[in-house]
C-alpha cells in the first residue's frame, strides 16, 4: 500500500531541512565561539602593534602583514601560471595522451596533503636551494600547492564557454589569441575568480606548509629572505604551546573576518563582472 | 559582370566520407545566390569552405580550388584572418556575444583597426541601420545583447557581420529559427544589401530562396544538381529532381 504521498513529502522535507540546519548550526557555533572569546581582545591596538613576550601581550601586526605578503605573492605567481596552463590545455591542444597525463598529474597534485608540500618545500627550497625559512620559500611552496586548484577551476570555467562564441569571434576575423582574451576569458572570469578566491583562502589558512618553509619568526618580514609568521601559524603556536588562549582566539577572529571579507569582495567583483558581460 | 568566387571541381570529405563532390560554380559580384537542398546536401559545408571556418573541423580533406577575388582560399599560405575580414558570416542560430549591443557590433571593427583609435559610433549605427535594427535599439545600445528577442538577435548578428564592411555575405540558414515577421525583416535587409554586396543565402526554405535570390544552386547529397537563374529554376527546371524538391515531394 502506498503511504500517504502528502505525508511522505512533508516527512522528507523535515528530514532534509534538519540536515541543512545541522550543517549551518555547526558553522554558526564555531564562529560564535570564536567571536565571543575573541572580541574582547580585538581592538585597534591589537591589530596595529607588535607582539610582546612571544605573543602573550601586544598585537599581531607582523602576522597580518606576513599573511598578506604570502597570500598576495603566491596568488600573483600562481594566477598567470594557472590560467596559462588552463588556456593551453583547453584552447591550444587537442585531447591527446600528453594532455591526459598533464591533467592526471594536476588532479593528483590537488589531492596531496599540505604537509607533504611543506616537506617538499623544506627539502627543496629551504635546504637545497638555500633560501632558508623565508617568505620566498613559503611563497614558492604555496604557489605549487594552490596551482592545481587554479588550473582546474579555470579549465572548467573555460570549457563551459559555449563553442559558438569562439566560432563567432573567428568569423569576425579574430585570431586564436584575440578570441581567448576578448571572448573566452571574460566569459570564464567568474569561474576563474572563484578558483583564485579559494586559493587565497587556502594560502591564508594554511599552517603546515608555512611552518616548514616560512618559519615562524615574529618580526615583520622586510625582504623575500626574511622569515615570518602568518596568522594561522601564530594562532597554532599560541594555542599549541599554551602561550595565551585569549590572544589565540583574538587572532582566530581576525583570521576569520579577513577570510569573510575576501569572500564578500569576491562576490562583489563577480557580480560586477557578470553584469558587465551579460 | 565580374566573377567574385570561382569554385572549381571542389570536393570535400570528413574522415573519408565525401560531403561535396566535384562542385564547379561561378558567383558574380553584387548578386544574391541561394544554396538550397535537403539536410546533408553539403550546402553549409560549401559556405564553411569559402570562409575557411572548415579549418576548425577535424579530419577534413579538400580537393579542387575556391578562388575569391583571384586568391585561392584553400591555399595553406593564405591569410585566413584577412580573408574573414572580407566576408561577413551569419550562422543558423543567433549568437550574440555576452556584452552590450554596441560592443557586439564593434567587435569586428575593433580587431580590424587595432592600432587606430577612431570613433566607431557612425559605423555601428550604419551597420544597425543596414540590418533594419537601428530603430528598435538606438536608445539602448549599452544594454546587453542577450536581452533582445530571437529575431532581433539574428539581425544583430547580421549587423555585426556588416560592421566588417565585407564585400561578401554568407548566411547559413539565417531564418531557420525565426518567426515569419523576423524572417521578412532579414529578407528586407538583404534586398537592400544586394546593391553593393555579393550574398550567398543557404536555406532549405524554397520559398525564401525564390523570393530573395537572383541565382539558385540546388544540392543533393554533395552534388550540384542544378544551377541557374532563380526564375528559371523555379518555373522551368531542367532536372526532374529539382522540380520534385521545389514542389516538396522530398526534402
Amino acid at each position: 500500500m502506498r503511504i500517504n504521498p502528502r505525508f511522505t513529502d512533508k516527512f522528507i522535507r523535515l528530514i532534509l531541512s534538519c540536515g541543512a540546519i545541522f550543517a549551518v548550526s555547526i558553522l554558526v557555533a564555531i564562529i560564535l565561539t570564536i567571536f565571543v572569546k575573541g572580541i574582547v581582545n580585538v581592538n585597534a591596538e591589537f591589530i596595529l602593534s607588535n607582539p610582546e613576550d612571544m605573543g602573550r601581550h601586544g598585537g599581531i601586526f607582523p602576522s597580518i602583514m606576513s599573511t598578506i605578503f604570502l597570500a598576495a605573492l603566491s596568488i600573483l605567481l600562481a594566477t598567470p601560471l594557472g590560467i596559462g596552463t588552463a588556456i593551453f590545455l583547453t584552447e591550444y591542444t587537442r585531447e591527446t595522451t600528453l594532455t591526459r597525463i598533464i591533467r592526471f598529474g594536476i588532479e593528483s597534485l590537488s589531492g596531496i596533503p599540505s604537509i607533504i608540500y611543506g616537506l617538499f618545500g623544506f627539502i627543496f627550497f629551504v635546504i637545497k636551494l638555500g633560501f632558508g625559512w623565508s617568505l620566498l620559500s613559503g611563497t614558492l611552496t604555496m604557489t605549487i600547492m594552490i596551482l592545481p586548484t587554479i588550473i582546474r577551476t579555470s579549465e572548467e570555467a573555460i570549457k563551459a564557454v559555449p563553442n559558438s562564441y569562439r566560432m563567432v569571434s573567428y568569423s569576425l576575423s579574430a585570431s586564436k589569441w584575440e578570441t581567448v582574451t576578448k571572448v573566452v576569458i571574460p566569459s570564464a572570469a567568474p569561474g576563474i575568480l572563484t578558483g583564485i578566491m579559494l586559493s587565497i583562502g587556502r594560502a591564508v589558512e594554511e599552517t603546515a606548509v608555512v611552518i616548514f618553509t616560512m618559519g615562524s619568526a615574529l618580526r615583520l618580514p622586510t625582504s623575500l629572505f626574511d622569515s615570518g609568521r602568518t596568522m594561522a601559524v601564530h594562532f597554532y603556536i599560541l594555542a599549541r604551546e599554551g602561550i595565551s588562549m585569549d590572544k589565540a582566539y583574538a587572532t582566530a577572529l581576525v583570521l576569520i573576518c579577513s577570510i569573510l571579507a575576501i569572500n564578500i569582495l569576491a562576490y562583489y567583483l563577480m557580480n560586477k563582472m557578470i553584469a558587465k558581460y551579460s | 559582370m565580374e566573377i567574385k568566387i570561382k569554385i572549381d571541381k571542389l570536393s570535400v570529405s570528413f574522415n573519408d566520407k565525401q560531403v561535396l563532390k566535384q562542385i564547379s560554380l561561378d558567383v558574380y559580384s553584387n548578386m544574391t545566390y541561394g544554396f538550397m537542398g535537403p539536410a546533408a546536401s553539403g550546402k553549409s559545408t560549401l559556405i564553411s569552405v569559402i570562409n575557411r571556418m572548415i579549418s576548425f573541423e577535424d579530419g577534413v580533406k579538400t580537393e579542387g580550388s575556391v578562388w575569391l577575388d583571384g586568391t585561392d582560399v584553400l591555399d595553406g599560405e593564405v591569410d585566413e584572418f584577412d580573408l574573414r575580414r572580407r566576408i561577413g558570416t551569419v550562422f543558423a542560430t543567433p549568437i550574440p556575444l555576452p556584452r552590450s549591443i554596441y560592443d557586439n557590433i564593434a567587435y569586428g571593427p575593433r580587431l580590424k583597426k587595432r592600432n587606430e583609435r577612431r570613433n566607431l559610433r557612425p559605423l555601428v549605427a550604419e551597420s544597425l541601420k543596414k540590418a533594419f535594427l537601428w530603430d528598435e535599439v538606438k536608445d539602448r545600445l549599452d544594454t546587453s545583447a542577450l536581452n533582445l528577442s530571437g529575431g532581433q538577435q539574428q539581425r544583430l548578428c547580421l549587423a555585426r557581420a556588416l560592421a566588417l564592411e565585407p564585400e561578401l555575405i554568407l548566411l547559413d540558414e539565417p531564418c531557420s529559427g525565426l518567426d515569419p515577421i523576423s524572417t521578412a525583416k532579414i529578407e528586407e535587409a538583404l534586398a537592400e544589401l544586394k546593391n553593393d554586396h555579393t550574398i550567398i543565402l543557404v536555406s532549405n526554405n524554397t520559398k525564401q530562396i525564390a523570393r530573395a535570390t537572383d541565382y539558385t544552386a540546388f544540392f543533393y547529397l554533395g552534388q550540384l544538381i542544378e544551377f541557374g537563374p532563380t526564375e528559371k529554376l523555379f518555373t522551368n527546371p531542367d532536372k526532374q529532381m529539382t522540380e520534385d524538391y521545389i514542389q516538396g515531394k522530398f526534402g
